[in-house]
């Protein structure tokens, strides 16, 4: 298949890394040879079906035995060592000089930790998963509600995410780009508004991302900052939502402190483009219906602008 | 077997006066509103295939809802919450509502054509089964129409669908109603089992037994092991759901994973329970079709036995994701790779029937290689996602969609289509149109390819499934476009087949003959009675073999060509070589299997609503309408033996292991001691899980209670088994005596077995183990109260004076049970007592 009709975002043939390419290229032997097989049974059927020759007395064993015996039987047998030799490895416990990360999936989020190296504190952030080029992460990966399944194509397979369970995945991006995955386990009602964006950065990018993730969140240099903070805590955002240092009571929803400088709003449902977040605050029950945010529409309109700026400030 | 006539037959001409009348009035179907009364397989067959396929179209529907939903990116046409009930009933209704019912319909009314059986062996059962179905089916169908469907997927998982995140009545209706329609999935398994064993034509042998009846047999096997691990799962999560009992709750100890291996262990095996029936049908329908008796009989049927038991390997292979230990997946693995052998022996043995006979290119003909080009490339498919690091990719996406409905669609409705337009003329007597076939085949063929192939790229690129939508900006939107015009082109092709059935139904009757000169016993000339007289059976293709057979079958030549009771009747062969054993009087047309049908169902929805007191008393109604049904039966033989052939004397009826009843009442108990080793893995499962056992707060009783409960069991046992043999001396009295000592025994037992959890302070709700600790005496206590129903309903047999030493049966099967109970309130005790240990 040619590469452009392939979009490379969430596809299994846009590998970021070894193992996700081990499968991508296990997966092209598994096409060509099921195709190579149907091809040929089918032809055979033709066969069989047209002939209008005299009879020809037919070796029911060669059929039987050597089609339905000893062909599959070979091919399969053939197909088990090669898949137990293309199999990524699977390592109980996390390398030496892996990062670890956590992440929890919850209904309709994901909620990622990072240690932060310079603190040694948790950074918790939401709905993007940012690795360093060429280093292996190890997944650590968990439910806070019903069963989850963290799949992002391009890293590799999934691995599913059971309350009271914790799985975890080895990734490794070989390549700078951003990927999106998506919850592959059906988990309620916004199952499919549950996407997950990956950016792998090269090493020294990473390192300053992360440490200015760890940072707390920008102070307000104007104004209609101040107020729209002030709406924040008047709204009682902060009931489920955590900017920290200015209110962390709450890790319900997602961690906000760094919302602005995010790629997508709702775990993948808006891209973060102007106009977006105030379209999100307003009509979350429209966009994205279940999910565990009040629309907010009814709010008075400069307060709205203002916790809108505000947001779209902490980047 | 060698007869005194003069040609050799088993009957002499001529035939007596008056014979085929009086066999004419016994079978006659009762007319007009009556028929609802009907228990031959011949109407309560034609009913069930009937409302097994408007589930077809139903759910049908509900896939076009979907496709429509997803023929365009963020599309609004259904909400989310509509979407999530429409997917998860499409399923639900497709699977439990059409799949397994169609396959047991369609066995039902063809099998005793086929075997040579004027009927099966219990047709009320069948009756039964068919209208516990038909009513809890179509009332559980309606929820869709107010917004109270289950949502969570037709595979349910908690917690998902437990009560904290799932707390409407969805998915109560999909436990209470589903869990019972499994149960008429399992009356009509045992009445096909014991039908294939024991109503053969005198002849044959298993050997010559047609394929189909294998097939079948296999299914009805696979039903008997499987379905118990679904009705186990779904009795734990409505405990949950109910009672709070946290088997599934992670916080408390159990384990949602515990669902997933139950669910599974039903949910595999399934797929080959709907598939096996429909590959025995091509291997009816390929030979006829090429004029030439199948290739490889043998290997077929050896195919079929090794599927059944490896499907039973395989149920984790749906849980490769979920993270099992790596060699139980290696394992899980490389028996869904071997499985594809049995399937491929049998594509290999169908293509060399075809290759090596002429084929007529009919409609059944087209259906027959549709279904081979879609389930061939639906098997290399499953093959592909056997290969663990493929699943990890592509498991719960767009390709798993594909495969499924490939080897689905592929493997069984194209099948059932072709069986469709085969055995039509059976019904009446005429073909459908070969004309519309072909178009009906391409619309099909076509549309169910261009609607299910491009899901395998969807899915390639990253579609999951059950979203109920996706952004545009994926590159999935072209290919789901073309699958929506797919679907609907699909659906195109089965309603142009309804139009053409429903204008052939309502043709006249006419003999049917044998429009593809097919060789088995079901084109014998049928009437209501079945055929005039049951063939002597001497080869597997006794129409090609025997040209003069129809003759001889019409004009009464062969066994049993009338009725010696007056009442309906057949013959009970021996199980491997046919060998005639006894003659079976069948119950005729009733209406209480009808009304006890209606009474479970309404039982188990309104429990559902929560309407208890009606629930009740339809559940009573039903208990009592089947005590009155089989008040009617095990009755004493009209004559110690009867002429079934000319010179042949057989005696009336069976006691014992001899007879139908016995096994089918072993096959319950096999179906009894599933669902409790089901609840015994539970309790495992959560043992094993937690770190020390029994848990925190909850402890084991003091052993005296277990001890005096088990020898109380066995008292119990010991007495019935001496009323068995009291019996058997005449002894009517001791009888009286033993089954009262012996309820007070059993229920006593349970008393005490419940009082010791009792002071040891069992509390359900607080832990996984002491959830299933309580599932296990619960089930135990309901098989208690059943006992206590049956012990009281054998001594009223006794005190009527109908249980003799020649209608003993209602004994006979009660102790079976009594003793299973025995065993398995001892099997339990020892678990809850040994588990600790490990």
């Amino acid at each position: 298949m040619s590469a452009p009709l392939l979009p490379p975002l969430q596809s299994v043939f846009s590998p970021a890394g070894a193992s996700a390419g081990a499968i991508a290229s296990l997966s092209w032997v598994l096409i060509m040879g099921a195709t190579l097989i149907f091809v040929a049974v089918m032809g055979l059927l033709a066969w069989a079906v047209s002939r209008r020759a005299v009879q020809r007395p037919v070796p029911a064993r060669l059929w039987i035995v050597g089609g339905g015996l000893v062909f599959p039987a070979l091919v399969l047998g053939a197909l088990m060592v090669y898949s137990k030799l293309h199999t990524p490895g699977w390592l109980v416990r996390p390398p030496p000089g892996a990062l670890v990360v956590g992440i929890t999936a919850k209904m309709w989020w994901w909620e990622v930790r990072y240690r932060d190296p310079a603190s040694g504190k948790e950074v918790v952030l939401a709905n993007e998963l940012h690795l360093p080029v060429g280093q292996p992460v190890w997944l650590g990966l968990s439910s806070a509600d019903v069963i989850h399944s963290f799949w992002v194509p391009a890293l590799g397979g999934k691995v599913d995410m059971v309350p009271g369970r914790v799985g975890h995945l080895m990734v490794q991006a070989d390549q700078a780009g951003s990927w999106r995955g998506q919850c592959a386990e059906f988990c309620g009602e916004q199952h499919a508004r549950m996407a997950l964006h990956v950016v792998a950065h090269a090493p020294a990018e990473f390192d300053a991302w992360l440490a200015a993730q760890a940072r707390p969140a920008a102070a307000p240099d104007s104004g209609l900052l101040e107020n729209g903070r002030a709406a924040f805590l008047a709204q009682r955002c902060n009931a489920c939502h955590t900017i920290r240092g200015v209110a962390e009571e709450s890790r319900l929803g997602p961690d906000l402190t760094h919302v602005g400088g995010r790629l997508y709003l709702g775990a993948g449902t808006l891209l973060n483009q102007p106009g977006a977040m105030a379209q999100w605050v307003a009509h979350t029950q429209n966009i994205k219906p279940g999910a565990r945010m009040p629309s907010s529409a009814d709010m008075d309109t400069d307060a709205l602008k203002a916790l809108v700026a505000w947001l779209e400030h902490l980047k | 077997m060698k007869f005194n006539t003069p040609d050799g037959l088993p009957s002499s001409l001529p035939r007596p006066p008056g014979e085929l009348e009086r066999l004419e009035r016994a079978w006659k179907a009762p007319e007009g509103w009556r028929l609802l009364s009907a228990v031959n397989n011949s109407q309560i067959g034609l009913f069930y295939i009937g409302t097994a396929l408007l589930f077809f179209v139903l759910a049908g529907v509900l896939g076009l809802m979907m496709r429509a939903q997803l023929a365009l990116p963020d599309n609004t046409l259904l909400s989310s919450q509509t979407y999530n009930q429409v997917f998860t009933m499409h399923g639900t209704v497709m699977m439990f509502l059409f799949a397994v019912p169609v396959v047991e319909a369609i066995a039902v009314y063809l099998l005793p054509g086929m075997l040579g059986a004027r009927d099966l062996p219990f047709p009320r059962l069948s009756a039964y089964a068919f209208w516990a179905y038909a009513i809890g089916g179509i009332a559980f169908f309606c929820t869709i129409f107010f917004g109270v469907s289950p949502d969570g997927g037709w595979f349910m998982y908690p917690p998902l669908t437990g009560k904290e995140h799932s707390p409407g009545l969805g998915a109560d209706f999909w436990l209470l109603g589903i869990g019972f329609i499994e149960i008429s999935a399992i009356a009509g398994a045992i009445e096909l089992i014991i039908g294939i064993l024991m109503t053969r034509a005198p002849g044959m042998t298993l050997g010559k037994m047609p394929v189909y009846a294998w097939a079948m047999l296999v299914s009805a096997f696979m039903i008997v092991f499987a379905f118990p691990a679904i009705i186990a799962g779904t009795l734990l999560l409505e405990l949950e759901r109910a009672f709070d009992w946290p088997f599934f709750i992670a916080a408390r100890g159990g384990d949602p994973l515990l669902w997933q291996h139950l669910f599974w262990f039903f949910g595999h095996p399934e797929v080959y329970i709907i598939f096996l029936p429909a590959a025995g049908m091509v291997s009816m329908m390929v030979p006829a079709m090429a004029r030439t008796p199948l290739v490889g009989h043998r290997a077929i049927v050896l195919a079929l036995v090794t599927v059944g038991f490896l499907s039973f390997a395989l149920w984790a292979h749906h849980m490769f994701t979920a993270g099992l230990s790596r060699h139980a997946m290696l394992f899980v693995s490389a028996a869904s790779f071997a499985v594809a052998i049995p399937s491929a022996v049998q594509v290999f043995a169908w293509i060399a029937t075809f290759w090596k006979g002429r084929v007529q290119m009919t409609a059944p003909t087209l259906f027959l290689l549709g279904f081979h080009f879609i389930f061939v490339l639906g098997g290399l498919t499953g093959v592909m996602v056997a290969v663990l690091p493929f699943d990890w990719q592509v498991h719960d996406t767009y390709f798993i969609v594909a495969h499924l409905h490939y080897v689905l669609i592929g493997g069984m409705v194209f099948p059932v289509f072709a069986g469709l337009y085969y055995w039509a003329p059976v019904f009446n007597g005429h073909v459908l149109s070969e004309r519309l076939a072909r178009w009906v085949f391409w619309l099909m063929f076509g549309g169910f390819n261009l609607a299910f192939f491009p899901m395998h790229i969807s899915g390639l690129l990253g579609m999951p499934r059950r979203v109920y939508t996706y952004a545009g900006d994926l590159g999935w939107n072209f290919l789901n476009l073309l699958s929506s015009i797919g679907a609907f082109i699909l659906a195109l092709g089965v309603l142009l087949f309804f139009i053409d059935a429903a204008r052939t139904v309502f043709k006249k009757k006419v003999a049917h003959g044998n429009p593809w000169n097919a060789p088995t016993l079901e084109w014998l000339p049928q009437e209501d009675y079945g055929m005039r007289s049951i063939p002597q059976v001497n080869t597997r293709e006794p129409l090609w073999d025997r040209p003069t057979l129809v003759a001889e079958v019409v004009a009464g030549r062969h066994w049993l060509p009338g009725t010696h009771s007056g009442g309906r009747e057949t013959l009970v062969t021996s199980w491997r070589d046919a060998v005639p054993q006894h003659l079976l009087v069948l119950p005729g047309d009733s209406w209480w299997p009808l009304i006890a049908a209606a009474g479970t169902a309404g039982f188990f929805l309104l429990l559902t609503v929560a309407q208890v007191a009606i629930a009740f008393a339809c559940g009573i109604t039903a208990i009592a309408a089947i005590l009155i049904w089989l008040w009617q039966t095990d009755t004493p033989p009209h004559a110690e033996t009867v002429e079934v052939a000319d010179g042949v004397f057989l005696p009336v009826g069976a006691r014992g292991m001899a007879s139908h009843s016995w096994w089918a009442m072993i096959i319950l108990l096999c179906v009894d001691a599933t669902v409790f080793a089901s609840l015994v893995f539970a309790h495992v499962h959560v043992s094993m899980a937690a770190e020390v056992c029994p848990p925190p707060g909850a402890k084991l009783p003091d052993v005296f209670w277990p001890l005096a409960s088990g020898v109380l069991l066995l008292a119990g046992s010991a007495a019935l088994w001496g009323a068995q043999k009291m019996l058997g001396r005449g002894g009517r009295a001791a009888v009286w005596l033993l089954v009262p000592v012996a309820l007070g025994c059993v229920a006593a037992a349970f008393g005490l077995d419940a009082r010791g959890h009792q002071l040891a302070g069992l509390r359900p709700a607080a832990n996984a183990w002491s959830a299933t600790v309580a599932a296990m005496l619960g089930w135990q206590g309901f098989h208690v109260a059943v006992l206590l129903l049956m012990g009281l309903y054998v001594c009223a047999r006794v005190w009527a004076g109908r249980l003799r030493i020649d209608a003993r049966a209602s004994l006979d099967n009660t102790a079976l049970l009594w003793h299973y109970v025995t065993v398995q309130g001892l099997a339990a005790m020892a678990v809850i007592y040994l588990m600790p240990l490990f």
